[in-house]
């Protein structure tokens, strides 16, 4: 059964507060091999204008996958998980994530389409401060394979 | 090239350095822990074979993360990247033994001077097979030196 294109434009609510922390960007950057300073020394990080240690380009990944489970698991939506990949991943940045930040999430549904017998779902996820600062929006592009009706 | 210290000295076509990394299965299950994205794709391979993958397969978010890393190691600042982007096309498989050696390289593919901004194409292959379709960072410069 296809996704259903009414859900396009349908806004969830904003997720639970999430703190970003120095040892959690230090964990994340070392995940992904990167000995940046910025990412580890708060001097480093304010020599290059930033009040803490900033987390690396895809650490909003780690916020904004859980915030768009809301989305992924909407029984009403009806997409079929087990058969999901990662199509895509795009992000758009005010500024970087940073050390002593609380943020929440607003995720949306940005687009629905059914192509090659695949159903395709992309999620808009808006990571903004509590004071209502945007920091950065996140597309993610979901593929279910085969779930697609002829 | 070395880290750019002015928009200036920017040019279009101009290659960022490569850089060569290796995947073990230890990366992805470090991955797995710090992002929060535990798919047994991703580390048990009896559960990959399953559902019909070849191997375990690297998170595309582990893949998109090292790509970068030339771009911000090239920029020196990582906050001055505006925009990234990519597309997934190729699982990238990594085997128990030896892994899997990704390669990313960048080149950039057009400077606005005014807006001080570039844009860096990003290429992402392992075994000579592209893994990254469209990815692509619109970076920040620095402002030109005074005169």
């Amino acid at each position: 059964m296809s996704l259903d294109p009414e859900f396009i434009g349908r806004t969830y609510p904003p997720s639970p507060p999430y703190e970003v922390g120095r040892e959690k960007i230090r964990e994340f950057a070392d995940a992904l091999g990167d000995d940046l300073a910025a990412y580890r020394e708060p001097a480093a990080a304010r020599a290059l204008g930033y009040a803490d240690v900033i987390a690396p380009p895809t650490f909003p990944i780690l916020i904004t996958m859980h915030a768009a489970a809301q989305i992924v698991a909407d029984p009403a939506l009806g997409l079929d998980y087990t058969k999901v990949v990662h199509g895509a991943q795009r992000f758009e940045y005010t500024r970087p994530l940073q050390a002593g930040d609380v943020v929440e999430v607003v995720v949306s549904v940005d687009d629905i389409r059914a192509a090659g017998g695949n159903d395709i779902l992309t999620t808009r996820a808006e990571v903004r401060t509590l004071q209502g600062e945007h920091l950065v929006t996140a597309l993610s592009t979901l593929v279910a394979r085969g779930t697609a009706s002829a | 090239m070395t880290v750019p210290s002015a928009v200036t000295e920017v040019q279009v076509g101009d290659q960022l350095p490569a850089i060569e990394v290796p995947l073990r299965r230890e990366n992805m299950i470090r991955y797995a822990g710090a992002s929060g994205d535990f798919n047994p794709i991703h580390w048990d391979e009896a559960f990959a074979v399953a559902v019909g993958l070849p191997e375990v397969i690297a998170h595309g978010m582990l893949t998109m993360g090292i790509a970068v890393r030339v771009v911000t190691a090239w920029l020196g600042d990582p906050g001055a990247v505006l925009e990234y982007g990519v597309r997934f096309t190729r699982p990238v498989v990594v085997s128990r033994d030896p892994g899997a050696t990704l390669i990313v390289s960048g080149k950039v593919r057009s400077v606005d001077t005014e807006q001080r901004r570039a844009v860096i194409d990003l290429s992402a292959t392992v075994d000579g097979q592209t893994v990254l379709a469209q990815a692509r960072a619109t970076v920040r410069l620095p402002p030109a030196h005074p005169v």
